[in-house]
Formats: C-alpha cells, structure tokens, sequence
C-alpha cells in the first residue's frame, strides 16, 4: 500500500501528460497537473478528473526557471501532501538541421525536456526517501535510442533523460524509489503534428501510438506491481525501435 | 516550520539521533562523537539526515555543506549554527 500523497505530472494540459494525469487519478492518486501557457488545457484536466471523482489541480510554471520546481512543490505540497509519484513529461521540439541550430533552439530543448527534469527529481527525491516510496517516471523517446535527422537537440536531450534515469534509479534503489523511463515512438499529440510525413511504414505496427497507450504504461511503472522494476527504460512504440 | 526559539542544540541533538536511527544506525552507539563511518551511516543516508533536517528546522543543507563533516556533533552544531 503506497503511503498518503500525491502525483505531479510535467507538461499535463494536453498529449501524453493530460493521458498520465487521467490514468494516475484513476488509480486513486490526486494530481498536480503543470504546465506553463495552456491554462485553459490544464483546467479542463484537472476539470476532468475532479468531475470523475478524482482530486486534481492545475499549477502554472516555467520549469525552465531555476526556482520553478520548489514553488511548484510547495504549492502542491499545500494541496494534497509529499509528492511521490513524479512524472516528467514537459516537452518541447526545435528541429533543425546541426550545422543550423542556433544555439537559443539546443538551450530551449535541453532546458526545458532534461534539466527541468532533473530539478524536478532532485526536489521530490528527499520526501520519497522518507516515505521509503516513490516512483519516478520520466518521458523520454524512441529519438533518444535512434537516430531522427533533424532532432539533434531533441535526441540529446532524451538520451541525456535515459541516463540520468538509470543513475539517479541505482542511487535511491535501496529506499524503496523507482525511476524508470518511457519511450515513446510516434504519437498523435500537438508535439508531433508535421514530424510523422511518411513515417507510418516504418512502424511495424503501421500506426502511431495513442497518449492512452503511453499512459497505460507510466501507469504500470508507477504501481504498487512494479515494485522490482527500476532503471528501465520501456518503449511504446509499435516496434519502431527494434 | 518551528520558531527560532525551539531550535535549541538539545532539540537538533534529539532529531539527529533519531534520524540517525532511522536510517539504520544502532542507536546504542549514536553520540555526538560518533563517525559516520562508525555507524555505518553513508552519503545517501545523509541525503535523508538533511531532509529531516530541513522539515524539521527548515535548514537546508547541500551536498557541499555535508561532504566534509565527519561525525554527528559537527552536523549537530551545522544546523545549530544555520537556524540561529
């Protein structure tokens, strides 16, 4: 039995994050749903699930921002208790060939998809270690394990996310957290309208994924069954990366 | 978070060692003398030593804060010093 808490998912007002934050509630967890611009996005989540009989609330903030993730704990914290179930899903994209990314597109991914979550982590893992559980998720993609030309900085920054999970995983082991990852393929979201021309044939399953269907996933790593299950790193993908 | 007037060196004394003993050290053996090494109290133990630290007190210690402290009076008198 998972001690008395709550979940905080990174980038929910839409996509995978908004699927995360709806299965989490399902699973009895009250959830902070963050985000940074789509207020409207985030209401309706957080609507969403208090209509279904979940608890949930919507919290603004740029986690680029270096002080971003103590006001956001603290704000949750207020809410509903430790945060011990973290999923970090805030996202962006700024494609563009190497020898033409400006430096402003490599520090706006790397910010944003890698070092806010590792703010987010190192902020939440003092309460998990208390409560001798926790269960870190963090979002990262198949563009992490192979290569996607155009996405330098993306591909670095979730490569960069897969290793930072499988150290911080071995470092807390012994207290009962969990850190694993998710790699998602090709998924029908805001983030990808345009990235997927033509790439449906090189989908063994020949279609792209669901939020839902990666959802259901971070939803197995964060529960009580995956207890044994750390410094992993699951693709959902239809086989892409095989 | 306590008021100043109750961040007495007894108190922080008291939280330490329980802390200690709730990460796993023999609590027979806790005294403001004893080395981490001694009581086999390691750098992730310490990471939760500071998390009580700070919800107890509201003093935040650092992993450069920690790193050269050897024994338990030194962070006991760390903390004193910080909430003062």
């Amino acid at each position: 039995m998972a001690p008395e808490g709550c979940a905080l998912v990174t980038g929910a007002a839409g996509g995978i994050g908004a699927a995360v934050a709806r299965a989490l509630a399902a699973d009895g967890w009250p959830v902070g749903v963050s985000y940074r611009s789509d207020a409207e996005g985030a209401d309706r989540v957080a609507s969403e699930i208090e209509d279904g009989g979940g608890r949930a609330v919507a919290l603004a903030g740029d986690l680029r921002a270096d002080d971003a993730a103590d006001s956001l704990f603290a704000a949750l914290e207020e809410h509903f208790g430790p945060v011990l179930v973290l999923v970090n899903n805030a996202g962006v994209r700024a494609d563009g060939l190497s020898p033409q990314l400006a430096d402003e597109q490599w520090e706006q991914v790397i910010d944003t998809n890698l070092s806010a979550a590792f703010r987010t982590t190192r902020r939440a893992l003092g309460p998990m270690l208390r409560a001798r559980f926790g269960r870190i998720v963090n979002v990262a993609s198949v563009v992490g394990l192979r290569a996607n030309a155009g996405q330098a900085n993306y591909a670095a920054s979730k490569a960069g996310l897969i290793g930072f999970t499988r150290t911080v995983a071995v470092e807390v082991a012994r207290r009962g957290v969990t850190v694993n990852a998710v790699a998602p393929g090709f998924v029908e979201t805001r983030l990808t309208e345009g990235a997927g021309n033509g790439i449906i044939d090189a989908i063994p399953a020949r279609r792209v994924g669901t939020p839902e269907e990666v959802a259901a996933c971070v939803r197995f790593l964060t529960s009580e069954a995956a207890s044994y299950v750390t410094a992993t790193t699951l693709t959902v993908d239809g086989g892409l990366s095989a | 978070m306590p008021t100043e007037a109750e961040v007495t060196t007894d108190r922080v004394e008291q939280v330490i060692f329980d802390g200690l003993a709730e990460v796993g050290a023999d609590r027979e053996q806790i005294s403001r003398e004893s080395t981490f090494e001694a009581l086999e109290v390691d750098s992730l133990d310490l990471v939760e030593i500071a998390q009580i630290v700070e919800d107890e007190f509201g003093v935040e210690l650092e992993g450069d804060d920690v790193k050269d402290l050897r024994n338990v009076g030194e962070v006991i008198d760390l903390v004193v010093a910080r909430s003062s």
